[in-house]
């Protein structure tokens, strides 16, 4: 475990932490937002508890070196969703608490889309849909050519796979049988417009994945119990590329964002702040 | 006799020569035998990527391994990188990740095809983008020389080489052969004519037709568009009465695009652009071609002749 005092805990204790982790973080995705009036709180606090359990229990980094060659890769595809990024971040030693609050303020580390220029620990500079997993076949191309035991995992969303490149990415990964490339595709159902749904319809995702020849696990995305098992799938599953289909709530944890197409892309008022604030558990 | 050979058989000859270097991989999507990379695939199997016919894919590909300190070198013909512009602007540019990247069978010298596969303005929409590197070199000597230089350094590349045999330039092993540095091939005060590409060797034969006339050109081989060699322009811009560029491109954003804005800002001097004026090409063979979009030869001279009339 990266957070030493989770070791020894048992699986029941080991919820509860992580819970409290990701709390302490939606606190954080809410107040970035509502200092920047801008940003993307939706799809932050849907991934939020995945990204808890990737960062706090599986990926093999190193907080105090955040260039260490041998670490595992992650690689926020959805790079919108920096706030869940750069919450987590701070949360393991990355960055500072008080690096959050530079999030889309001009000279600050904390950009409006991930960039890996700017925030120690991230792998690569998204922002435009559709990249991440190609970049991650890379990397994981390189895990291998190195003969290292290093694992790529890349998060997408499912308004993003509507991006034709995913599936040029789907089949080169099948192709060279990447078993170190993990997927965790936030399945939240909203995307920027409106409801996936009447975007584009998907049909079954799990179905088009399966077809692809991928390894294909579906969880309950705010279950953390299930979320820990079904990463822990995920590495050990070193027969072809894997995808942890997680299904989420947009807005998870905010009553007036979830299910929200509102706020995918948009900062509450002082009020909404204030409610959020309450349901969250945090004094202001 | 003059030699002929083709710039992309240089690309596959540095990737193999290249091959020591256990950093290098090389990325295809369907058309190594075209770019001349298949040569690598048959030696170093291992090290070369099929992308299938995926070009936005094998971009970010080739952006992950150089992310991880790997040497990636990812060709495709010159029109379908344009394909994934986008990738290369966010995803190599943006972080600035040393990928090269090559499009061969670039410009409307590549013939047959027709228009869908003559890239007219690749040269310009990479030249737009923050550290990277373009050129399009001569020959295959001058292209081997290149992109083995690439190696040696930190920013992602663009270089587009050609289908066609065109005369060889230079001698394998030319020093004056360095990125970011254009070549001086012929000496003249009337007039220098700036080319890259397959039409450095018409230039050259457009100067020795002019120098029956009594008009001296400089030639030179701007291979590299970006970085502009600007110490060299400014001193051609002081030395000769005027400048022609001459390229198989279109005029906008090119390397006549790009002399034109060093020297309307810098040093003030009569230009002539000969390149594809705004329109597409069809079917032809090169030469045809040449002709067809007046960039031949004959273009080439009438430019000058008709700039040394104004100066």
């Amino acid at each position: 475990m990266v957070l030493s005092r989770l070791n020894g805990l048992d699986d029941d204790e080991l919820v509860d932490e992580l819970n409290e982790i990701a709390r302490k973080c939606r606190i954080e995705i809410v107040k970035m937002v509502y200092r920047a009036q801008a940003g993307h709180p939706g799809g932050s606090l849907s991934e939020i508890d995945l990204l808890t359990a990737l960062y706090s229990t599986q990926l093999r980094i190193k907080p105090d070196e955040p260039k260490w060659h041998d670490r595992d890769r992650f690689i926020l595809s959805k790079g919108h969703a920096s706030p869940g990024m750069y919450a987590i971040l701070a949360e393991m030693g990355f960055i500072q608490h008080s690096d959050l609050e530079s999030y889309r303020v001009l000279g600050g580390i904390c950009q409006g889309h991930v960039d890996m220029k700017f925030t120690p620990g991230v792998d690569f500079s998204a922002g435009s849909l559709g990249m991440g997993l190609s970049f991650g076949i890379g990397c994981a191309l390189a895990s291998r050519f190195d003969n290292s035991e290093r694992e790529c995992y890349v998060m997408l969303g499912d308004g993003e796979i509507q991006e034709g490149s995913v599936w040029e990415a789907m089949m080169a990964a099948k192709h060279h049988e990447l078993g170190n490339l993990n997927v965790i595709l936030d399945c939240n159902k909203i995307q920027n417009d409106d409801f996936v749904e009447s975007q584009m319809r998907m049909f079954s995702i799990p179905d088009k994945w399966l077809s692809f020849g991928w390894n294909v696990k579906e969880i309950d995305g705010h279950n953390m119990k299930e979320i820990v098992e079904g990463l822990r799938w995920l590495k050990e599953n070193n027969s072809g590329p894997s995808v942890l289909i997680a299904n989420t709530i947009k807005g998870k944890g905010v009553s007036y964002m979830e299910n929200n197409p509102k706020f995918h892309g948009a900062a509450p008022n002082e009020e909404q702040y204030a409610m959020a604030m309450k349901e969250l558990g945090e004094k202001i | 006799m003059t030699e002929l050979a083709a710039s992309r058989d240089g690309y596959g000859n540095a990737l193999i020569s290249m091959s020591g270097d256990p950093k290098l991989v090389v990325l295809e999507a369907d058309l190594g035998k075209s770019t001349k990379s298949c040569w690598f695939r048959e030696q170093f199997p291992e090290r070369t990527v099929s992308c299938g016919i995926g070009e936005q894919n094998m971009m970010l590909v080739a952006a992950g391994l150089a992310s991880s300190g790997f040497k990636p070198f990812a060709s495709t013909f010159a029109i379908f990188t344009e394909r994934a512009f986008e990738q290369v602007r966010n995803g190599i540019c943006r972080p600035n990740l040393p990928v090269h990247i090559c499009g061969s069978h670039g410009g409307t010298h590549t013939g047959t095809d027709g228009s869908s596969a003559q890239s007219i303005e690749d040269l310009a929409i990479y030249r737009s983008l923050p550290n990277m590197v373009v050129m399009h070199p001569c020959d295959d000597v001058s292209t081997e020389i290149l992109t083995k230089k690439l190696l040696e350094i930190k920013s992602p590349s663009y270089t587009r080489t050609a289908r066609n045999k065109t005369p060889r330039i230079y001698d394998a092993d030319d020093p004056r052969i360095q990125i970011g540095k254009g070549v001086k091939l012929r000496g003249g005060s009337d007039v220098a004519i700036i080319a890259c590409g397959v039409m450095v060797s018409k230039s050259l034969e457009a100067a020795e037709i002019l120098s029956e006339s009594g008009i001296e050109a400089t030639v030179v081989d701007m291979h590299t568009i970006k970085p502009l060699d600007e110490g060299l322009l400014h001193q051609l811009a002081s030395e000769c009465k005027s400048i022609v560029t001459v390229e198989d491109h279109s005029v906008i954003g090119g390397l006549g695009g790009a002399v034109a804005e060093y020297l309307s800002e810098n040093i003030p001097t009569i230009l002539r652009r000969v390149g594809v004026r705004d329109r597409f090409g069809e079917s032809g063979q090169a030469e045809e071609m040449l002709e067809l979009l007046k960039i031949s030869t004959n273009d080439i001279i009438n430019s000058v002749l008709e700039i040394n009339e104004k100066v």
